[in-house]
């Protein structure tokens, strides 16, 4: 794709297909749907961070009238270690099935021990105080200092680092340590006249979607067993329950119900196993439905992590070398999104010295799941603050500064290829000229200090496997079968992306997301791939429509395809006044062949990456240290935003989500490692009266390898705020901010020190 | 444990259920009534996903027990409009696109329901205020403000500025 072109559909905001059941209450999520005979399942979890079990008793549980199934890890089939995809990263089989129920050790405070089904929700609540348990507890590991320490008690025996020459002789709670370098580090910073570094931290931050995790099950002995809950990837779901229960996929059907938000934490799989196995033991269907508290101690987070940076520049602000070396958190088990970190943390730049070291490292928290551009935020805050602390050193407008060493076409990146048309500088210019970075700062009340900052951001995007079926109705309408879960208004951009294809009325065309079942393998909802790739073989799959319509018109006029043209739903013969609807053609396709549909089935390659550049104006009230956002831009480049109205939502939700992580959220625990905030009255997430309004500005740099030039905006929206909101407190107060979130104590101690 | 036999107006229309002491509206609603349009987020008043009004009043399906709905009459997300004939508020927050995953639209719809029926005019600021109890994660609010504004302004018109 080129130049500009024109579009009918592609670029207006129409109502969502599914908007109606969304407003109505009518749409069904993954804690409504009941089955006859259901019975529900939950969850036994260690009050303990790191306690060895030396035995479970579940007789007084398995004895109570209610209950009819009590589960523990020996229900499951042994398992080998094997890495699986998940989202945009990968987990261990193993690890996952220990994760769902713990043997031998439990390795979080929260962590599955034991499951049981009873007759009613309250009953199976009481009954899971019969489970008895006996630990012998040991010495949590509860921060990175902690458990990189020479002495740190080791929470796998088994794991030795991995990526160094030679085997380390002794288990470490290092799981891996990588490195990834272009140019000459050293030679980048002799050349540098100026040298900017500091350490930063970032706390463990949950995703924090509203819907809990919950399924409802039904196990069948004659292979037909049905899983329905909320999910990002439902054929990961059947690939990880199949694997970990013995099963053939074939065996399992597994039903996306709505999902209430996952921003990477939906991922994998928490209940649905533990639920089958209770499903298959007592012969009922079982419902699963996680409490908020569980879904704080037990799913999710994402990684806290330790970022130090080093960043070498010319007087004139030519950036020469950058530096970074970052642990990230896995929780309690190997598998942060530490690569992620190492790969994206100075892809704004274009830079010839490059040198980034990471470490993968266990400690005794929840294991994380993917979170938003898994890794990028926290490895990009730091580079962030960095540059922007640089420009104050050499007295350039921060802006200026990244537009001098922003990446662009041909500049080569760390994780391997050289950039393609990329909009960074796009994103600069459109803030730069942006009413709101004209405006000046302004001038607060008595007792109020503002600041300024701006932060970019870069994400890859992803491509991946994607199946889409248009099927034709007799009717002229058009059913959009597809496979991937959709999280916050995908359909309707695939609806639209068929009617443009198809040259139909929005109206004609209904995308549904099928079972697993009922389309052929998809990719999970991750990456932000959805609108590119499945909506690239929406586009595919209607070509091939199109081609069909025209097929059999001409069959119908003893024609050639050749012979004849489809233009707004109609096809004509080139020569004389014959012409068919698609309505016509699709009733009469009992005469022509049989029923018209188009499937594509593609891995797409060549997802275009994401960078974002936001603009945060903050209030801080010196007595109390409270922060308040009072003008925020976010820029990003789309490639083509297929429905405005959504894309300016995923620039708006992750920018919020953004300012919570800068701001207020946190995983607070005691000593022990039992979190002390697992709530949302206690782990703050934005509220409505904590905003001001998320201006945009979407920056259209087509990507080429998308027919209408699309590239995934789902991620890189929360990798900016970090750093927009940190920098920005950081000018507002005078002190270097280097720990996150800046919450009111934290920041009023900074004022207080200073003063 | 013996149940408690309650009478209650849903919607407009007459309706008993047994429950036990310990059950929640929520509890009742959304598992022997099958109105699962209200939602749970986190079953302790922090989320808003859950919000129905009773007599008329906002309030948090999950902080109340189900034997104290007697005689009361109790409004959720089922009664205010359907697809044939959607409320202003829904259409608005259909055609501002104030919802991605829309897990939290239908307490926000009850709740912003009961704003506009409080104060018809709210500024932006009231608007932020009396939502602040209906979290939502995916937007970030502001097509959510923009939506309650317009359908404030549609119903009646809302003050300028905050
Ligand atoms: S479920 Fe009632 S407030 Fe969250
Ligand atoms: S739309 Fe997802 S929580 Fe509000």
């Amino acid at each position: 794709m080129s130049e500009a072109r024109e579009f009918k559909h592609i670029g207006q905001r129409t109502i969502r297909p599914d908007g109606y059941d969304k407003v109505t209450g009518r749409a069904n999520f993954g804690a409504d749907l009941s089955l006859p005979g259901m019975i529900w399942g939950k969850i036994h979890r260690s009050p303990h961070a790191h306690a060895k079990i030396l035995s479970i008793d579940t007789s007084k549980a398995e004895a109570h009238p209610d209950v009819l199934a009590v589960v523990t890890a020996s229900d499951f089939p042994a398992i080998q270690s094997e890495t699986i995809a998940v989202g945009e990263g990968s987990e261990d089989l193993f690890d996952l099935t220990r994760n769902l129920l713990a043997a031998d050790k439990v390795l979080y405070h929260g962590h599955a021990v034991a499951a049981l089904a009873a007759r009613s929700e309250r009953a199976a609540a009481e009954a899971l105080s019969l489970i008895e348990v006996q630990y012998e507890v040991l010495p949590p590991v509860l921060d990175l200092r902690a458990a990189m320490a020479d002495d740190a008690p080791v929470l796998h025996q088994d794991m030795f680092t991995e990526g160094y020459d030679k085997k380390p002789e002794k288990p470490s709670n290092v799981a891996t340590r990588l490195e990834a370098k272009i140019g000459d580090i050293e030679a980048g910073f002799a050349a540098a006249d100026v040298i900017v570094e500091r350490e930063f931290y970032t706390p463990t931050a949950h995703q924090g979607y509203i819907e809990p995790h919950a399924c409802t099950v039904r196990y069948d002995e004659n292979g037909q067993s049905m899983i329905w809950c909320s999910t990002q990837g439902h054929f990961d779901v059947r690939a990880r329950t199949a694997k970990i229960l013995d099963m053939d996929q074939t065996s399992l059907k597994v039903i996306a119900s709505e999902i209430g938000g996952g921003f990477g934490g939906k991922t994998t799989v928490y209940l649905e196993p533990v639920a089958l196995l209770l499903s298959k033991k007592s012969g009922c269907p079982v419902k699963m439905v996680m409490q908020r508290t569980e879904v704080f101690i037990a799913t999710g987070p994402t990684s806290a992590a330790k970022l130090w940076v080093k960043v070498g520049a010319k007087k004139d602000g030519k950036i020469t070398a950058m530096q970074g070396r970052l642990a990230y958190e896995a929780g309690a088990f190997k598998g942060s999104p530490m690569m992620p970190g190492v790969m994206t943390m100075f892809a704004p730049y274009d830079v010839a010295n490059v040198c980034v070291e990471g470490f993968d490292v266990v400690v005794n928290k929840p294991k994380v799941a993917a979170y938003r551009a898994p890794g990028a935020p926290q490895a990009e805050f730091a580079a962030e603050m960095l540059v922007s602390e640089l420009a104050d050193q050499l007295a350039m407008d921060p802006l200026e500064l990244r537009l001098k060493n922003a990446a662009r076409e041909g500049t080569q990146t760390l994780y391997g290829p050289k950039l393609k048309s990329v909009g960074l500088v796009a994103c600069l210019e459109a803030v730069k000229n942006s009413p709101h970075y004209q405006a000046p700062l302004g001038t607060p009340q008595s007792g109020k200090v503002r600041g300024r900052a701006l932060a970019s951001g870069f994400w890859f995007n992803m491509g991946g496997q994607s199946s889409v079926v248009i099927n034709m109705n007799p009717d002229g309408t058009g059913t959009i079968v597809e496979g991937s879960p959709d999280i916050g208004g995908s359909r309707a951009s695939m609806q639209m992306m068929a009617a443009e294809a198809m040259e139909l009325p929005i109206s004609r065309l209904k995308p549904i997301i099928a079972d697993t079942d009922n389309v052929p393998f998809s990719a999970t909802t991750g990456g932000s791939r959805t609108t590119y790739a499945t909506g690239m073989a929406v586009v595919e799959a209607a070509q091939k429509v199109v081609q069909q319509l025209k097929e059999r018109a001409a069959a119908l006029w003893n024609l050639t395809p050749e012979q004849v043209e489809y233009a707004d739903g109609v096809v004509h013969a080139k020569q004389g006044d014959d012409q068919l609807s698609v309505r016509e053609i699709c009733q009469a396709a009992e005469k022509t062949g049989g029923q018209i549909s188009g499937q594509a089935n593609i891995n797409a390659r060549g997802a275009g990456p994401g960078f974002a550049v936001h603009v945060c104006d903050l209030e801080v009230d010196t007595d109390t240290g409270k922060v308040d956002v009072i003008r925020y831009t976010a820029s990003q480049d789309a490639g083509k935003a297929i429905h405005p109205g959504y894309v300016e939502g995923q620039l708006q939700g992750g920018a919020v989500q953004g300012i919570g992580w800068a701001l207020n959220e946190e995983y607070i625990f005691d000593d022990q490692g039992v979190m002390e905030n697992s709530g949302f009255l206690d782990y703050r997430i934005p509220l409505a009266s904590d905003l001001p309004m998320i201006d945009t500005l979407v920056v259209e740099v087509p990507n080429t390898f998308h027919p209408y030039g699309v590239r995934g905006v789902g991620e890189t929206s929360i990798i900016p705020p970090l750093a927009a909101v940190g920098y920005a407190v950081s000018k507002a107060i005078g002190a270097p901010i280097t720990t996150l979130p800046c919450s009111p104590p934290r920041v009023l101690k900074l004022i207080q020190d200073k003063a | 444990m013996s149940k408690t036999h309650v009478t209650t107006s849903i919607n407009a229309s007459l309706h008993e259920f047994l429950c036990e002491p310990g059950d929640t509206l929520l509890d009742v609603l959304r598992n022997e009534l099958q109105l699962t349009g209200t939602k749970e987020g986190c079953g302790t008043g922090d989320c808003g996903a859950c919000s129905v009004t009773l007599n008329g009043r906002l309030v948090c399906a999950c902080l109340v027990l189900a034997v104290e709905v007697e005689g009361m009459e109790v409004g959720t997300i089922e009664g205010i409009g359907q697809s044939d004939s959607l409320d202003v508020i829904q259409e608005k927050f259909l055609e501002h696109a104030a919802l991605q995953c829309g897990i939290c639209t239908p307490g926000l719809i009850v709740s912003t329901k009961a704003l506009l029926d409080e104060n018809p005019d709210p500024t932006e600021a009231e608007a932020r205020y009396y939502l602040a109890g209906n979290l939502c994660r995916c937007t970030g609010y502001d097509k959510i403000i923009r939506a309650v504004m317009d359908a404030a302004a549609t119903l009646g018109g809302a003050k300028e500025g905050v």
